[in-house]
């Protein structure tokens, strides 16, 4: 195990140079310019934006200024925003805790939805809330987070007046107040996120379930006069999950990806906001450590899902 | 306008026998900025009028949270790195200048005592210098004094191109001295009228030397006051997260009795225009939110439920067309639209007066921008009220036909005109943004019905609007017939803003394209009249030099304007808000208030 771990690690190293070559690569083909803003101002001076390109290293080949951000990465260094004269590491930790709550609690509140409707539903296959919870699943899937934000703030922000859509990182309140406040403010992007997320979560549990549940174990289960409830939550459940887990751990950095809109619509402070004006102000240091960070994530999660399928499932070995 | 017909005026204004409203109503119509003419009653021995805000609150704090929204979130809190609006103001609120803007180009003093005239010696007579008195008992937010030595240092600071201040180009041909605890001397390296830039506006900010003084030059960016600003302004500072949040609290020992109003200050960033105006307008989570980038009829809608309401302020924006000058199909030397080449017809004056009778300016004000966009004829526009009456525009697509008839261009079979193996047919390109694609769409179906063949093109902005060597489609390089963008007046002089027109701007492969001239227009008279101008000692003199640029560059149809676009803010129902077009939305905030 201790063995597989180091060269699955050892293996992720060039595919993660490779990633950030093309990253890299791509960002310094692409169309625009960090000092944009100063380019069309007539109080500027050309000197200063050709003094901050030439501060920056701008002007440098690509090859070179990709080599000077490998070894400051290398040395902990994540770069510098152009446009706040930050550090980007600061700038991603300070983001971290939003995204980490709204995403966390929207992906356990996918869970929380996607396995009791999804067990029921395969208990009863083809039943009427089978069919009900799969239409629901279908739509919930089929419709982008963008659309449901907007909805959900035309519902209860505007209509109704009862839930502000302009999420707040630091509310003043203290005490249950603040609880309350957060609550308030977290539940239409979470909502957003959690549904989307529940919604292709369903269908996964759904057929994970129904497979497990013919087999002949089950039946054994069953004939032994072990109660329904035992039989599902012990028996079915545990193998079921297999692929879930490794599903929900491949998913990580989608649900990255997919908050970046959400974040957008309800202003929550995260790292998908972050990268989203970033790209709008051709921030290169920031877009690059941001994606730079998901890629990470891609590849880490890979790794957590190859070895939770191992775990799960004692026939898979390492050795 | 002669110089001896404007001294005149000044005169009478002086005698109290011409309001000073009605001499700014005539020098805006022949074209001159509010903030100029003031400046020039000014330099004439006319003290600048009293603004009109008045200020309710009775008492300082008591008024409860204010909370504005910029949907473009502030990066950066120290005004000398503040590249775009949304830091200025961000940094606008911990940080002042001595003196600000008003709605009326007039100087409302803020760190200065008062503001400098002839009178009361403040400007020298020889326009080399001006001294300003600062006011005392002032203190920065961690109690130290603010001296003469912060503005002397504020200019090192900006001016040590290691620093890399966006705020250089106001201080690095000035040169300041401290006269004493209080007071500095601005001096200038030539006459110069509007000496009101320095330390003035939305650049103007004073950071404080004895938090700044470790960090001048290369170590700019190490600064902990960059991310913590200590300001002299009314809120000091609570927190900040670039772009995301800034809150702020009531400064106790502000310098303005009774202010500010409110007890904590909160800018929150990011979203969209549209969203933004609704938390205002609709639901009234907030009270004020900056630049309603949205469409008239949607901002009226919102407005329908009485939360909150829209507020136009007038400032010298203008969105307008160029016309290329040069030919942009041909390669010279590595470069297209190259100042060796010659437009093949644009260069006609029939045909650039035709083109300036097809522009339908009422039905793009009308249609797109609404309240949001005032057709016009002028390039340097101001309030409605001071819009020039010299120069006019029409829609007459008979008059542009018998222009071009008479100019020799035939109609060919393809209803396209023609000149000698020429056809009239152009790319005009601008931005992708709705109003603008709108707008060319209109500006071609006139073109059609005269003859002219007009090919529609649209940039990405974060492409167009950029200073990218390598791309072909930005804006500097024009590499096209015709383009269209609003330009910005940002400071309140037309001297700088009139340079685009001079014939050594012209943007070439030479200078990057950062040569402002973009039309590559290159005219003899012109440039002789913006040099005098530049030249001239005698402000009144000068001004009448300046109203010739304009009125040259209208005529010639260098370029044409479209609509003059006034800065849009939503407001609560409730806010009084002193805003100023001349100026950042906050230049005043000290002094918004709730009404009960």
């Amino acid at each position: 195990m201790g063995n597989y771990l180091l060269r699955r690690i050892l293996l992720a190293i060039p595919s993660l140079l490779g990633i950030s070559i093309v990253l890299f690569t791509v960002l310094a083909l692409a169309p625009g310019d960090p000092f944009e803003e100063l380019a069309t101002n007539p109080n500027v001076p050309p000197e200063v934006s050709a003094m901050l390109r030439k501060k920056f290293g701008l002007d440098d080949p690509v090859y070179v200024r990709y080599l000077s951000w490998l070894s400051a990465m290398a040395h902990g260094d994540w770069g510098y925003s152009f446009t706040s004269r930050v550090d980007v590491d600061q700038l991603i930790l300070q983001r971290l805790p939003t995204t980490l709550v709204v995403i966390g609690s929207s992906q356990i509140l996918a869970v929380l939805i996607a396995l009791p409707i999804g067990i029921y539903a395969a208990t009863r296959p083809y039943s009427i809330f089978d069919k009900i919870a799969n239409t629901l699943a279908f739509i919930g899937f089929s419709l982008p987070t963008f659309f449901t934000g907007i909805l959900l703030i035309l519902v209860f922000s505007i209509w109704l007046g009862w839930l502000p859509f302009v999420y707040r990182a630091d509310i003043p309140s203290s005490g249950w107040q603040f609880v309350w406040d957060h609550l308030k403010q977290t539940i239409m992007p979470v909502t957003v996120l959690g549904l989307f997320q529940g919604a292709t979560l369903v269908r996964y549990v759904r057929s994970a379930v129904l497979d497990v549940i013919r087999l002949d174990y089950v039946t054994t289960a069953r004939s032994k006069g072990l109660a329904e409830r035992v039989v599902i939550l012990k028996h079915v459940l545990r193998n079921a999950l297999i692929p879930v887990v490794t599903l929900l751990a491949l998913q990580m950095p989608t649900i990255f990806g997919g908050a970046i809109v959400t974040e957008q619509i309800f202003r929550v402070p995260g790292i998908g906001s972050l990268l989203i004006e970033a790209m709008q102000v051709n921030d290169t240091p920031v877009i690059m450590a941001v994606t730079f960070v998901f890629a990470c994530l891609v590849v880490l999660s890979n790794l957590i899902a190859d070895i939770l399928y191992g775990w799960l499932d004692p026939r898979i070995s390492y050795s | 306008m002669e110089d001896m017909k404007l001294r005149g005026l000044i005169d009478r204004v002086k005698t109290g026998k011409l309001s000073r409203r009605s001499f700014i109503r005539q020098m805006a119509a022949v074209g001159l900025a509010a903030p100029f003419a003031n400046q020039l009653l000014s330099m004439g021995g006319v003290a600048m009028a009293q603004s009109k805000f008045q200020y309710k609150g009775t008492k300082r704090g008591g008024g409860g949270p204010l909370k504005v929204l910029w949907w473009q979130a502030p990066t950066l809190l120290n005004p000398h790195f503040a590249v775009g609006t949304k830091d200025q103001e961000a940094s606008r609120i911990f940080y002042e200048p001595l003196a600000g803007w008003d709605e009326d180009g007039n100087l409302v003093p803020a760190l200065a005592a008062e503001v400098p005239s002839l009178e009361n010696g403040g400007l020298a007579k020889d326009g080399l210098s001006v001294t300003w008195k600062l006011k005392k008992g002032v203190t920065w937010h961690d109690g130290k004094p603010f001296t003469a030595d912060d503005c002397v240092f504020n200019w090192e600071y900006a001016t040590d191109p290691a620093t890399a201040a966006v705020s250089i180009g106001t201080y690095k041909n000035v040169k300041v001295e401290k006269i004493d605890s209080h007071t500095v001397k601005v001096i200038f390296s030539k006459p110069t009228p509007f000496w009101a830039d320095a330390f003035v506006g939305t650049r103007g900010s004073l950071i404080p030397k004895h938090l700044f003084e470790p960090y001048k030059g290369a170590k700019s960016r190490e600064a902990p006051a960059n991310l913590k600003p200590v300001g002299t302004g009314p809120y000091m500072f609570v927190d900040f997260k670039p772009g995301d949040i800034v809150l702020g609290k009531l400064n106790p020992n502000y310098h303005q009795a009774n202010k500010p109003f409110f007890d904590t200050i909160e800018m929150k960033g990011g979203g969209d225009a549209v969203s933004a105006a609704r938390a205002v307008l609709q639901t009234g989570e907030y009270d004020y939110a900056w630049n309603m980038q949205v469409e008239d009829a949607v901002l009226k809608r919102l407005e329908t439920g009485g939360k909150g309401r829209i507020e136009i302020t007038a400032g010298g924006n203008i969105e307008h067309m160029q016309l290329n000058n040069t030919d942009p199909w041909t390669e010279v030397d590595g470069e297209r639209s190259s100042l060796k080449t010659k437009h093949p017809f644009l260069t006609d004056p029939a045909v650039r007066s035709a083109l300036n009778l097809l522009v339908d300016r009422d039905s793009v004000e009308k249609h797109i921008y609404g309240r949001t966009g005032k057709a016009t004829a002028n390039f340097v526009n101001n309030p409605s009220r001071y819009t020039s009456k010299n120069n006019t525009f029409e829609l007459n697509i008979d008059k542009a036909n018998k222009l071009l008839d008479d100019a020799g261009w035939k109609k060919g079979s393809d209803g396209i005109r023609e000149k000698g193996g020429k056809k009239l047919k152009v790319v005009f390109q601008t931005s992708i943004n709705q109003p603008r694609q709108k707008t060319q769409a209109i500006v071609k179906q006139a073109c059609q019905k005269a003859g002219i063949d007009v090919e529609i093109k649209a940039v990405k902005a974060s492409v167009y609007f950029s200073s990218d060597v390598g791309n072909p489609d930005t804006y500097t390089k024009f590499y096209c017939d015709l383009q269209m963008y609003t330009t910005t007046m940002p400071q309140p002089d037309p001297e700088l803003f009139l340079n685009q027109f001079t014939s050594w701007e012209a943007a070439t492969k030479a200078n990057k394209w950062q040569g402002r001239n973009i039309t590559r227009w290159k005219n003899d008279e012109y440039d002789a009249t913006y040099k005098a101008a530049q030249n001239e000692l005698d402000p009144i003199k000068r001004a009448a030099l300046l109203i010739k640029c304009n009125d040259l560059a209208i005529k010639n149809v260098v370029v044409i304007p479209v609509v003059a676009r006034p800065r849009v803010a939503s407001v609560n129902a409730k806010l009084a808000p002193w805003l100023s077009g001349w100026d950042n939305d906050l230049w005043a905030v000290a002094n918004w208030y709730r009404n009960a």
